[in-house]
């Protein structure tokens, strides 16, 4: 009788013998919006933050426009400082931070440890609103007229003499900040308690140690960015002084508190770039992960060290010179975790037999350009060379190469690899090899000119600057427009390939992981028999010494 | 209904059985936990570096607080928790009728308190003790320390503002409880809930142990 009473367009949408998965069980809106299914929440979440990202993205086209000739013609200063301002928050908040974890981690996480869902279904859809509405308030205040103070908001400039919208911003942010929060606590309580039989912690993929990783900062280091935030609002709006010189209050208290949260967030975006790169390499070098503890290990390295750190982003705002020392040292030490995985997806690709599919394609790339961001980083954690290069063009090549060289790479990689998983179908492997080397070249156009730029004086945030620089700027703002074009090919042949892709198997990569044994897309519910897992991690063919392929030198 | 029923009948349908819906249930609160413990760390790191850059001032201003009230109020917030405790006790045995009046009572210990402190805040604004919103501040010290002062006044509104938010958020939830609880919802083993929003509670209660030192106590020994 129920088949019967079945609605028409539905099974009339459904060719012979597609099996039900969770993108057409329905259709309608309301299932869309009030659905408390991971993976069409992980859909959600991807069509928010890349409607952000290009927001974000307009806005540095128009200064990278800007900042084309020394003169200041294109916008004025104020709209100069509102369009950088906006770039960050956007980038920052409502792009990198839940780019990978909210989008692929949302859809992979449950399906990588055998679960039917994150412990919380609820409050996952929760944290999608909570993060819609933060975004609100964020495009709210750019159509008003925009807020000025930088994303760091220092005081006293965001709290007392700022006239534009901190407050409207700030709130977005808080609000937001929850967001962050719940899908951090979904995914502890879930890799704790969800994980399928069998599936012992060191057998968990490393995209799953990483959101861990990645989680634990979001439950500690955002709330300190709320209570900073809400105490800035409560400046403007109460006057209680608490950054206020005049008062006695300290502004530069707020910088602690700030880089508190600011700098683990750097690993909020970067971690779980960490995770897409681990499961990318060993897919297309059809090897197992080499040193796989030590890769484990050194996520949860980062994540504790990066709460230590936070002074290096200020040795010049007058902090001891011994407490300088301190975070100088502890800097330094996280390039020691951050190597481990460099080296180790360096040595997983020994022996291995490599493929060069888009995803890897943007894997590789993340080797070579986090490489080049790590190392800056070192320059900017000795103390000496931070002095002469602080708030030049070279810290703002540095933190592009680890936020947009090593994170969207990654990104992009991993939409790429899951793609096939989250919506079925194939994307087009030439027009993503093709995309993968332009952004690639576009990318380093755009950056690697900004390490002169910083290295011989050129102060970021300022839009008129020495003739001399211009060379440089020029090929700069060449590169982000080639970067741009770069973004908009994947962003077009992606939706082109949901109606004319070809139909993806369960498993096209024939990688291992348990996402990989559920149909694309999966079913509502995951798998229909929970998995028992008896096999470690990785275990592909080059794993195994006996199977290495003869290796023909041609 | 017995026992092992209800708590088959209560399973979400992602976890494979009770045991694993209450640990993940438990965990999570305890992350949120963990959040606000760092949420209220952060005005309690502001407090700690202006105490030390300015202790005479505070110790000062502390004295301006009522500490009778404070103490009243600490009590009363104890005996919520006491109240909390036993309602979680009751829910466990199966006693939802009970669990229910105990919550009740955590209500009105709740309010208590918000009414005392709202009571406090009304005697500082007379008192011409509350510098937001440009409202001046009645001091007469040296002048100095005024803008010290400030700052007391300011973090004191600003921490027990927000312990306040926790403590009307704590008690809208509790009364979701009530009419569930007196028809019966918590007979027979299904206490989890109950239990969570106990956590919560009792963190709350917590976070006011020290408020009240920081705040009322500075330095009363002198």
């Amino acid at each position: 009788m129920s088949t019967v009473a079945e609605p028409k367009p539905i099974s009339a949408a459904l060719p012979e013998g597609q099996p039900r998965n969770y993108l057409n069980t329905s259709y309608t809106v309301k299932s869309w919006l009030f659905t408390v299914d991971h993976k069409r929440i992980a859909i959600l979440y991807l069509l928010g933050v890349t409607l952000f990202f290009f927001l974000g993205g307009a806005a540095a086209v128009l200064f990278r426009l800007e900042l084309m000739t020394p003169q200041a013609d294109l916008v004025e200063s104020e709209t100069y400082n509102k369009l950088f301002t906006l770039h960050g928050i956007i980038m920052i908040f409502f792009f990198l931070v839940p780019s990978i974890p909210a989008v692929l981690g949302n859809f992979l996480l449950p399906l990588m440890i055998g679960a039917r869902d994150l412990a919380f279904p609820r409050l996952n859809l929760l944290s999608w609103y909570l993060f819609m509405i933060g975004g609100v308030f964020t495009l709210y205040v750019t159509v008003a007229g925009g807020v000025d103070t930088g994303w760091t908001f220092y005081t006293p400039y965001s709290s007392t003499y700022s006239n534009t919208y901190v407050m409207a911003t700030a709130v977005g942010i808080f609000i937001t900040g929850f967001s962050s929060i719940l899908t951090g606590l979904n995914f502890i309580v879930t890799t704790h308690k969800m994980r399928a039989p069998g599936l012992t912690w060191f057998r968990l993929p490393l995209f799953v140690w990483a959101h861990y990783a990645t989680s634990l900062i979001f439950v500690l280091g955002t709330p300190v960015l709320a209570i900073t935030l809400l105490l800035v609002a409560l400046e403007r709006g109460l006057g209680i002084g608490i950054f206020d010189p005049k008062l006695g209050g300290d502004p530069i208290l707020f910088q602690h508190l700030f880089w508190f949260y600011s700098h683990p967030a750097v690993y909020i975006m970067v971690l779980p770039a960490m995770g897409v790169q681990s499961e990318i390499i060993a897919a297309f070098s059809r090897n197992r992960i080499f040193g796989y503890r030590f890769v484990a290990y050194a996520s949860l390295a980062i994540a504790v060290l990066g709460f230590l750190v936070w002074g290096h982003h200020m040795f010049v705002s007058g902090q001891s010179l011994y407490a300088g020392m301190i975070f100088s040292i502890l800097s330094l030490l996280i390039a020691i975790p951050s190597a481990i995985k460099v080296f180790n997806w360096t040595a997983t690709l020994h022996r291995g037999s490599i493929t060069f599919q888009t995803p890897m394609l943007y894997a590789l790339g993340f080797i070579g350009l986090f490489t080049v961001g790590g190392l800056t980083g070192l320059f900017l954690s000795a103390m000496g060379i931070d002095v002469h290069v602080h708030d030049t063009y070279f810290v703002v090549a540095h933190f592009h190469y680890i936020m947009v060289g090593s994170a969207v790479m990654a990104y992009l990689g991993g939409i790429h690899y899951w793609w096939p998983k989250m919506t079925g179908r194939m994307y087009p492997e030439g027009w993503g090899r093709f995309s993968a080397v332009l952004v690639f070249v576009g990318f380093n156009l755009t950056f690697f000119p900004q390490f002169i730029l910083g290295y011989l004086g050129m102060p970021r945030r300022y839009h008129v600057y020495d003739d001399g620089f211009q060379v440089l700027n020029v090929m700069s703002s060449a590169g982000a427009s080639i970067l741009g074009i770069a973004y908009l090919f994947p962003f077009t042949y992606l939706l082109w390939s949901l109606k004319y892709g070809k139909r993806a198997s369960a498993n096209p990569w024939n990688a291992v992981g348990l996402e990989w044994t559920t149909p694309s897309p999966p079913p509502k519910h995951n798998f229909a028999q929970t998995p028992i897992v008896t096999w470690e991690a990785y275990e592909y063919p080059c794993s195994n010494p006996d199977e290495v392929p003869s290796v023909d030198n041609e | 209904m017995n026992v092992a029923e209800a708590k088959r009948m209560n399973v979400a349908h992602h976890f494979d059985d009770w045991e694993q819906q209450y640990e993940s249930c438990v965990l999570g609160m305890w992350v949120f936990i963990v959040t606000e413990v760092m949420f209220f760390g952060g005005v309690f790191a502001i407090y700690m570096v202006y105490r030390v850059n300015y202790p005479d001032a505070f110790a000062q201003a502390s004295r301006q607080l009522d500490e009778t009230l404070g103490t009243f109020n600490t009590f009363a917030l104890l005996s919520s928790s006491l109240t909390m405790a036993l309602a979680v006790r009751a829910a466990h045995l199966g006693r939802s009728r009970q669990a229910g009046l105990l919550i009740v009572l955590t209500m009105i210990l709740g309010t208590l308190f918000l009414g005392v402190k709202f009571y406090e805040y009304h005697h500082k604004y007379e008192q011409g003790l509350m510098p937001l919103l440009g409202l001046p501040l009645n001091f007469n010290g040296p002048a100095e320390e005024l803008g010290p002062t400030r700052l007391f006044y300011g973090l004191y509104f600003v921490m027990t503002g927000i312990h306040a938010v926790h403590m009307i958020l704590g008690i809208a939830i509790l009364a979701l409880f009530i009419s569930p609880a007196l028809r019966g919802r918590y007979d027979g083993g299904n206490f989890l809930s109950v239990e969570i929003v106990g956590l919560y509670w009792h963190f709350v209660d917590l976070v006011w142990i020290f408020l009240f030192p920081l705040l009322y106590l500075v330095d009363r020994s002198h």
